[in-house]
């Protein structure tokens, strides 16, 4: 039997050799699309077609009749413009930024200082490892509804703690539109530092143990060998963390609507919210789709960043 | 569904399929080829059938509603029970979160596969009634008889009847009768009085008055009485009428009558408010009753909301879902669906419905009898006569009024003025933005 099969496809292999464009050639060819095909019918389905119709949308009149009719009659840049107009925009947008700054920026700094933590190995690091990971494996929306119990004013553990501990225990968390960014910030950042921990947990790993003991020899501080060595050596793994988190947190809509519904007074707008709102409560599709956009530009510039430093990672 | 199928599936079915029958017979070296393109087939079949969710099947009528507490969503299902065995068919429902019900109906319209009825807000109707997808149901041989014209009026739009309410509800207030009996105070029917009582009930961690100005529709349902009782004009934000009624609410924030959370409450948390005891009176509906009656020891009551000035009529707002049949272009089924439309709303069904949710039946001779044998929640069918619906003068246009709103009443609770709020407000909304 492993002859037949050792000898078949040897007399194939010779025919090709000869006529170089032959059947085989072909076949081959064709098994390497075929093998490639199912990704790009995946990806045109299911991120081309829409981000095209997205961006078409965003230059249509597209209101509820459209679905009846199906016609939704260009109005040039009139949606643009709307949103540009609008003041609720620009707002949206520095929100969107500080939100997106500010997650990150804890998110980042917790994480790494708890992944060098556990770095070290001591009793019951795993098990508390494992614990800290469960805000990851909380949905969102659970999060963001106990969250709100918990920053209520009156009533919310966080400020009978604060009022019992003797600091000032009537801090308007969530109904103050000076305050209500900055815990929706915080909550944002109790999630994310799980995900920021494993990653450059997993990076720091990487490094191999002999350079610490070098490091040591040479009798360099830990904030020396922390700085020179680790960070350095950490650098891909940390640019994959924040291009991955900034992408995931431009976009922010299911936390902001559980704690605050974009109020009070529209005080935690962003553009996820604000694209929402224009798709689903105003029906005005085309506005909404102009915001869409904006959050997809922002994102494919960070995705360019992300697979730039891919490529580099891979030299 | 087979036209669907291949309708939708076309150009992604023929991207792989030559691909794979050349790779049949490729020989041995391509033989995992053919899985790798028959999976992604599969992906796409997949794709083109979720497509077209609803078959329109011979004797079964579908029901789209949002009643997906597991009460409602039985009460529903009797209810569909009791009037598909009287008209021989059988009558399905399909729920899903009221926040979705517009979308999905459009997404369904768009792929030709609405269901027979629809059960909309009352507010959302005209949105879909605009884009030309209800039928008239009077064309449908429904009759308005013994529905008073105010409900007549939040089922229609533009004067055509294109929703049936089976019952309605709008806000009172409700108080906790221990409370007040301890403090010996009675139940305020002025804003003066209010204010004051509200005043002399808030005691440590106890508010006298709890409402929802949350920056969804809960908090502009909320407002609107107050708007409304005192002669303002959702046309006219910035009016001195609405001014002076989001003022009276800015006096009660600072009276320290209300939790400064009002911003951030639902009408569900202020429920949670009142049966925990931390608001002595509170703004509701009585689809909070159920909720209510779980906790024995609580005893409450209501009364209308209280007026800017004694003798003044007391404007709530309408709320609750109308039962509509979309256009599919059927007009057998669509007739059967105005009877069944019927049944569901008829006087009997009404008073059913109205009894286990709590609502007032639409229905003047239901009501009557409802009224009857639910003496405590007489006060709300006071309230309902007079209520009025929220699109009866912006239609289609009050979502973006609901939305300036919204925003207006939280930038004012949080310090700004009333004034400038509802100018901004104004502008927005005529903006369109």
């Amino acid at each position: 039997m492993t002859t037949s099969t050792a000898t078949a496809p040897a007399p194939a292999a010779t025919a090709t050799a000869v006529r170089a464009p032959g059947p085989g050639r072909l076949r081959r060819r064709l098994a390497q699309w075929g093998f490639v095909a199912p990704a790009v019918v995946f990806m045109l389905l299911f991120f081309g077609y829409p981000l095209v119709r997205n961006v078409v949308m965003s230059f249509q009149h597209y209101t509820p009749k459209t679905f009846f009719t199906g016609e939704a009659p260009f109005n040039g840049t009139d949606n643009w413009a709307g949103v540009f107009q609008d003041a609720l925009f620009g707002k949206a947008l520095w929100h969107t930024l500080v939100f997106t700054a500010g997650s990150l920026l804890g998110q980042f700094c917790i994480g790494l200082a708890l992944a060098v933590f556990f770095n070290r190995r001591f009793p019951l690091s795993g098990a508390l490892r494992s614990l800290i990971l469960l805000p990851w494996l909380v949905p969102m929306v659970v999060s963001g509804i106990v969250w709100r119990r918990i920053l209520d004013q009156d009533t919310g553990v966080l400020n009978s703690f604060l009022d019992t501990v003797g600091l000032a225990g009537h801090t308007p968390w969530l109904t103050s539109p000076d305050l209500a960014l900055l815990s929706v910030v915080l909550v944002n950042i109790w999630i994310g530092i799980p995900f920021n921990m494993v990653i450059l947990y997993g990076g720091l790993q990487e490094i191999p143990k002999e350079l610490y003991e070098a490091a040591s020899l040479d009798g360099a501080s830990a904030w020396r060998t922390f700085r020179s060595l680790t960070l350095p050596l950490l650098k891909p793994v940390i640019t994959v963390v924040l291009v991955l988190g900034f992408m995931s947190t431009v976009k922010i809509l299911d936390l902001i609507l559980a704690l605050t519904d974009g109020g009070p007074a529209d005080a935690t707008q962003t553009l996820g919210t604000l694209t929402y709102q224009n798709s689903f409560v105003q029906l005005d599709f085309g506005a909404g789709a102009v915001v869409g956009n904006v959050l997809i530009l922002i994102s494919a510039v960070f995705a360019v960043f992300y697979l730039r430093a891919n490529r580099t990672e891979g030299k | 569904m087979s036209e669907r199928f291949t309708r939708g599936g076309k150009p992604t079915v023929t991207a792989p399929s030559p691909a794979a029958v050349r790779r049949l017979r490729a020989g041995s070296r391509g033989a995992v080829v053919p899985l790798a393109a028959a999976s992604a087939s599969v992906l796409i079949a997949g794709v083109a059938l979720s497509g077209c969710a609803q078959q329109r099947d011979g004797d079964v009528y579908t029901v789209m509603n949002s009643s997906t507490d597991e009460s409602y969503h039985r009460w529903d299902a009797e209810a569909m029970a009791r009037c598909g065995e009287r008209l021989g068919v059988r009558i399905e429902q399909q729920s899903v979160p009221a926040a979705q019900v517009m979308t999905k109906a459009l997404r369904m319209a768009s792929s030709k596969s609405l269901p027979d009825i629809v059960q909309f807000d009352a507010s959302e109707m005209p949105v879909f009634a605009q884009a030309g997808g209800l039928v008239d149901l009077r064309s449908l041989g429904l009759s308005t008889r013994d529905i008073p014209e105010g409900i007549v009026n939040f089922g229609s739009y533009k004067g055509t009847y294109y929703g049936a309410a089976r019952s309605v509800n709008t806000l009172a207030l409700f108080y906790n009768k221990d409370i007040l009996d301890q403090a010996g105070v009675r139940v305020p029917t002025t804003w003066a009085e209010l204010r004051e009582t509200a005043r002399k009930l808030t005691e440590g961690r106890r508010y006298g008055l709890a409402l929802s100005a949350g920056g969804a529709e809960d908090g502009v349902f909320q407002f609107t009485p107050f708007m409304w009782s005192n002669g303002g004009d959702e046309r006219k934000l910035d009016g001195p009428r609405v001014v002076e009624a989001l003022d009276y609410w800015k006096a009660l924030l600072k009276d320290g009558s209300l939790s400064k959370s009002t911003v951030n409450w639902t009408q569900a948390d202020v429920n949670d408010q009142f049966m925990a005891g931390n608001a002595a009176m509170m703004i509701n509906g009585p689809w909070q009753v159920e909720t209510l009656n779980t906790r024995k020891s609580l005893r409450w009551g209501i009364a209308e909301i209280p007026v800017p000035e004694a003798g003044a009529t007391s404007v709530g707002p309408l709320g609750g879902a109308v039962l509509t049949v979309p256009r599919t272009g059927d007009a057998e089924r669509e007739r059967t669906a105005g009877r069944i439309v019927a049944c569901l709303a008829g006087e009997k069904e009404q008073l059913t419905y109205a009894l286990n949710s709590w609502m007032v039946p639409a229905n003047a001779k239901a009501a009557a009898v409802w009224r009857e044998r639910v003496p405590e929640l007489d006060a709300l069918a006071d309230q309902v006569a007079a209520a009025r619906s929220r699109t009866a003068r912006l239609g289609a246009g009050w979502p973006d009024v609901s939305l300036a709103l919204q925003s207006a009443f939280q930038s004012a609770l949080t310090g700004q003025s009333s004034e400038a709020a509802l100018q901004r407000a104004q502008q927005r909304a005529t903006s369109g933005n």
